[in-house]
């Protein structure tokens, strides 16, 4: 026999299954997500710089605060050498986010969004809000 | 004919492939041992089949009509549109190779034809050629080719290989079954002609005279009166069974091969036996003489049209239900097919034990019961006195057949008469047993003798655990409940396990069956001295 | 040949859309927007439309292979899921089928052994495949994250148990170390096992290099060759939200997995990769052993020309009355 009712409720399943990020997304918008930069530390700044260039904190700072920790946890190194030559304090608190001091529309912009958890907050004590 | 190699020959078996050849590559041959005699063209036409002429494998012309491929490929779409299995198994096979080294054949051969993938392929290669986009253009590159006279030769050797036992299918991680397969290729060599003498044979005396070994109705009352004569030799009792009996409550259907050849006939005085003593109300049916069913290694039609007598003379003789004996490709038939073709059996009742009163519920609509059902039945109410120590001379083990284990999954049934019946038995191991038993290597038709070697091939596996256990405990009985068992179990175990032989179940349950009224019994159903009987001991 | 042209079509497949989008910047139109919104279209009712012929062809007979003890008398254990006969054992037996691969868990390997055959263990295929099937699902689902504006938290769950050992930064997957191992595993047995590569097609190989390839080029992109992740989810959401865009600042490695995937998906139906639809399809697990309990009905059953008992009557009637059997008509 044909087994229609079968096939028919499966090939149901499978559709919503195989378009359920459509389904999820009817007739929302797309989120703009633009981490702010706007803390009066950055704003005092005459030039704006971090301690690498935009591009490449983007896709790297993972890696790059990864390193740090293990720069100072068990090498006991707490300078570095940026590629511009600068060299800056090893330090998630003072030196990261002596700048960007608004996690909230900075850090958790981005990481919520994808939603990523980093573990920094797990040890560290995350800074009171400071914005512009 | 061939002259059949010695077991050490042919055991010279490597089962790998050569490394850089392609299987579609290298051109059929017909080995001669590994295949059957063409039919016969007075066979064919007995029952109406196209392209009826007498025909020779070996001979390069084999006389097929004009534009066979048309004719193949037309029935192709015909089935394809008819079968889900088929379609579905041409399509989703992904050639993973857990099935390569499962079936008897390749074990025993090493013929990498014989791999259930590869024998599949054979199909597939054509079906994408003429079926699928990808094949249409791509060929060979998408595994397509066309269909020509060696394809066809390669089909009909492999195909009539293969015995349908269903053991790829277990392993198969979609339950791809190549019986399915088998079955279709059987269809479109039979368009063509191109049946075997083995099977067309059976067919046509199946079909004329109701049963495959064309025996009429008064040679089917001389062999069971010859029966009856070595019974009342044996117990000292006379029984009188019925034919063709009107009124009966139970109509008995046996393959026929258990009425004309050892050891079958002692299986088939088994049952007389047992029926006597219980005094059940039974009839045999001359018309409806045979349980097996070669026309399912035929055509579904044929199948169908041969099947079609039980039902038919269940009606006219007016039974209230079937038992059926001991056979294996008949009972995938009665339980999977049977039914549905020459269905629904409601002028029957369900079947209920006279004995136990126990209602057979799970053939509540085909009517129709295992004769190890019913007896199994018997034993657990206690219902046969039994002594068990008439077969003490016997170390038996069980062969399942393929189609009870895996198209039917009766397995403990027998089990438990042997182990009431028998006092020594043994299993052979795990994996060549229940659902992953190995076939005797000659099912489907193909035990003729002109393809021994094929046969003795594709039954090594089984004998090979037969002498395990024979080596092991010294097992010297191999109990099955299938008449092509009986038969060609015994010449696989004379080739390669000598000392070992073959018998039904209820040969056992007879031997041990206490009859009232028997005489003191000198001797088993063989004529042979019971243990203890004999003055040697 | 089957084995090098797959892996030919492979590489020429990784160098479009990263020739297309590096030479010319117009192309990320073509690969973010029209290659991905055909490719699921092709894949949703490529698939349907292919169940659907399947469908179309009915399951005369009830021919489930049945791998256990079938339900007989009451005192005899039945095996339920080997041997289902309701519905429900069915599920059952489809359920272990599916999500374990219980009849590969069967396989095992026969070799010739001293003059004999004999069969060992082979649990490799089994575990292999599972573990393939398994980190596969787990990694499309894991990928919500890129669907989804808000990531449910079982998405998440599901982050944290594959990034678990917290290894490096990002977090080290562990399904990305098992999906390749797999593959690779896979790919080796095809081109090592003489007999696995005998039947093997160039249909075999081109989902495997394919695969392999998005995993790679998955993995590059995670740890390696990182691109602006936050672009890469607005083109995402884009597309889903039926809305696209491209965002600036996404580097070619995302169009080559994004391609290779779109590939996969246009190529699933009409491959042997539709065993993912067919296996629910499969008569010889989908059925109850039921037979003998309700009559199974074929649709194209037809009425067939027998040999009639009268037919047999007339032929053998004096036969029959001289051996004293009854007759119907004297």
């Amino acid at each position: 026999m044909y087994n229609t009712g079968k096939i028919i409720a499966g090939l149901v399943v499978f559709f919503i299954l195989a378009t359920l990020p459509f389904l999820l997304n009817l007739g929302k918008a797309n989120a703009k997500i633009e981490p702010s930069i706007d803390t009066p530390e950055i704003n005092a700044m005459p030039k704006k710089h971090c301690v690498e260039p935009k591009a490449f904190m983007r896709s790297e700072h993972m890696q790059l605060l990864n390193n740090w920790r293990d720069q100072v946890v068990r090498n006991g190194n707490r300078i570095y050498v940026g590629s511009d030559g600068n060299e800056y304090p090893i330090s998630l608190q003072n030196t990261c986010m002596k700048c960007h001091a608004n996690k909230k529309k900075f850090c958790d912009k981005c990481h919520n969004y994808m939603a990523v958890k980093p573990y920094c907050w797990g040890c560290h004590i995350a800074p009171k809000e400071n914005e512009a | 004919m061939a002259k059949l190699p010695k077991p050490e020959e042919l055991l010279q078996i490597n089962y790998n492939p050569p490394p850089t050849e392609d299987w579609m590559d290298r051109p059929v041959e017909l080995k001669q041992g590994n295949f059957c005699w063409g039919a016969k063209g007075k066979n064919l036409a007995a029952v109406e089949f196209p392209n009826a002429r007498d025909w020779t494998p070996v001979e390069a012309d084999w006389k097929l009509p004009k534009d066979w491929e048309g004719t193949v490929l037309e029935a192709m779409a015909d089935r394809l549109s008819k079968y889900r299995s088929f379609k579905v198994f041409m399509d989703i096979c992904v050639r993973c190779g857990a099935c390569a080294d499962k079936c008897h054949f390749f074990i025993g051969g090493g013929d990498p034809k014989n791999m259930p993938v590869l024998r599949a392929e054979l199909m597939r290669s054509v079906y994408r050629k003429y079926f699928t986009t990808a094949g249409k253009y791509l060929g060979k590159l998408a595994g397509a080719r066309e269909l020509d006279l060696n394809v066809l030769k390669e089909w009909w050797y492999y195909f009539y290989q293969c015995t349908e036992c269903r053991r790829c299918s277990v392993f198969c991680p979609y339950g791809i079954d190549t019986a399915e397969i088998t079955l279709m290729a059987r269809e479109f060599t039979n368009l063509l002609g191109l049946n075997t003498d083995w099977i067309s044979g059976p067919v046509a005396n199946c079909y004329m005279k109701g049963n495959h070994l064309g025996l009429e109705p008064h040679a089917i009352m001389n062999s069971i009166e010859g029966m009856i004569d070595d019974i009342e030799t044996i117990t000292g009792i006379r029984i009188n069974p019925s034919f063709n009996r009107k009124g009966a409550e139970i109509l008995f259907v046996t393959p026929s091969g258990d009425l004309f050849a050892d050891p079958g006939t002692f299986t088939a005085m088994g049952y007389m036996m047992l029926f006597h003593e219980l005094g059940i109300d039974y009839t045999w049916s001359t018309y409806a003489s045979e349980g097996g069913n070669f026309g399912f290694f035929t055509s579904n039609e044929m199948a169908k049209r041969l099947n079609a007598k039980i039902y038919a003379e269940a009606k006219r003789l007016g039974v209230k239900y079937i038992i059926g004996g001991e056979c294996g490709h008949m009972w995938r038939v009665l339980n999977q097919y049977m039914d549905t073709w020459n269905g629904p059996a409601d002028f029957m009742e369900v079947p209920k034990s006279p004995i136990t009163g126990t209602v057979f519920d799970n053939a509540a609509s085909t009517k129709m019961i295992h004769v190890t059902e019913f007896t199994a039945d018997l034993i657990k109410n206690n219902k046969i006195k039994l002594d068990p120590s008439r077969n003490d001379d016997l170390v038996i083990t069980y062969h399942d057949s393929c189609n009870t284990a895996r198209g039917m999954g009766l397995l403990e049934e027998p089990r438990y008469i042997i182990n009431s019946v028998c006092n020594k038995f043994h299993e052979m191991p795990d994996n060549t047993i229940r659902e992953r038993t190995f076939c005797c290597g000659s099912g489907t038709g193909l035990n003729a003798s002109e393809n021994m070697e094929i046969r003795m091939r594709g039954g090594y596996p089984r004998a090979n655990a037969v002498k395990f256990v024979r080596d092991k405990h010294g097992v010297n009985m191999l109990a099955n409940i299938c008449a092509i068992d009986r038969a060609t179990l015994s010449a696989s175990m004379d080739y390669w396990v000598p000392g070992v032989r073959v018998t039904g179940v209820h040969e056992l349950v007879a031997n041990a069956l206490i009859m009232t009224g028997e005489k003191e019994r000198e001797t088993n159903l063989r004529g042979e001295p019971l243990p203890g009987k004999g003055g040697n001991e | 040949m089957k084995t090098v042209l797959p892996f030919i079509a492979v590489v020429i497949l990784v160098l479009l859309p990263l020739f297309g989008v590096t030479v010319a910047h117009q192309t990320q139109i073509f690969f973010g927007v029209v290659v991905p919104y055909t490719a699921v279209a092709v894949f949703v009712f490529g698939f349907i439309y292919r169940i659907l012929q399947w469908g179309k062809s009915p399951v005369p007979f009830c021919i489930p292979t049945t791998c256990g003890q079938q339900k007989s008398l009451p005192w005899i254990k039945q095996d339920k899921l080997e041997n289902p006969v309701t519905t429900m054992q069915v599920v059952g037996r489809m359920l272990l089928e599916v999500l374990v691969f219980r009849s590969l868990f069967r396989n095992m390997k026969t070799e010739m052994k001293e003059g004999k055959a004999v069969y060992g263990s082979e649990k490799l295929l089994w575990l292999a495949g599972l573990a393939f099937h398994w980190s596969f699902l787990f990694i499309f689902v894991r990928h919500y994250r890129f669907f989804v504006q808000d990531v449910p938290t079982a998405i998440q769950l599901m982050e944290g148990m594959d990034s678990f050992f917290q290894i490096g930064a990002p977090l080290f997957y562990m399904t990305d170390a098992v999906i390749l191992g797999a593959v690779t595993f896979l790919l080796v047995r095809r081109v090592y096992l003489p007999q696995i590569r005998y039947i093997s097609l160039a249909a075999d190989f081109f989902p495997l290099f394919l695969i392999l390839a998005i995993a790679i080029s998955g993995i590059l992109m995670r740890y390696f060759f990182k691109t602006h992740i936050v672009a890469v989810k607005q083109l995402a959401i884009g597309l889903v939200s039926l809305n696209p865009t491209i965002p600036e600042g996404i580097g070619a490695i995302f169009y080559v997995h994004l391609f290779l995937i779109c590939v996969l998906l246009m190529y699933f139906p009409f491959s042997k990769l539709m065993h993912m639809g067919g296996v629910f399809l499969s008569p010889t697990r989908n059925m109850a052993n039921d037979s003998r309990i309700v009559r199974y009905i074929n649709p194209w059953n037809y009425p067939v020309h027998v040999h009639t008992y009268e037919e047999y009557e007339d032929d053998f009637r004096e036969k029959m009355k001289k051996a004293g059997l009854p007759v119907e008509k004297e």
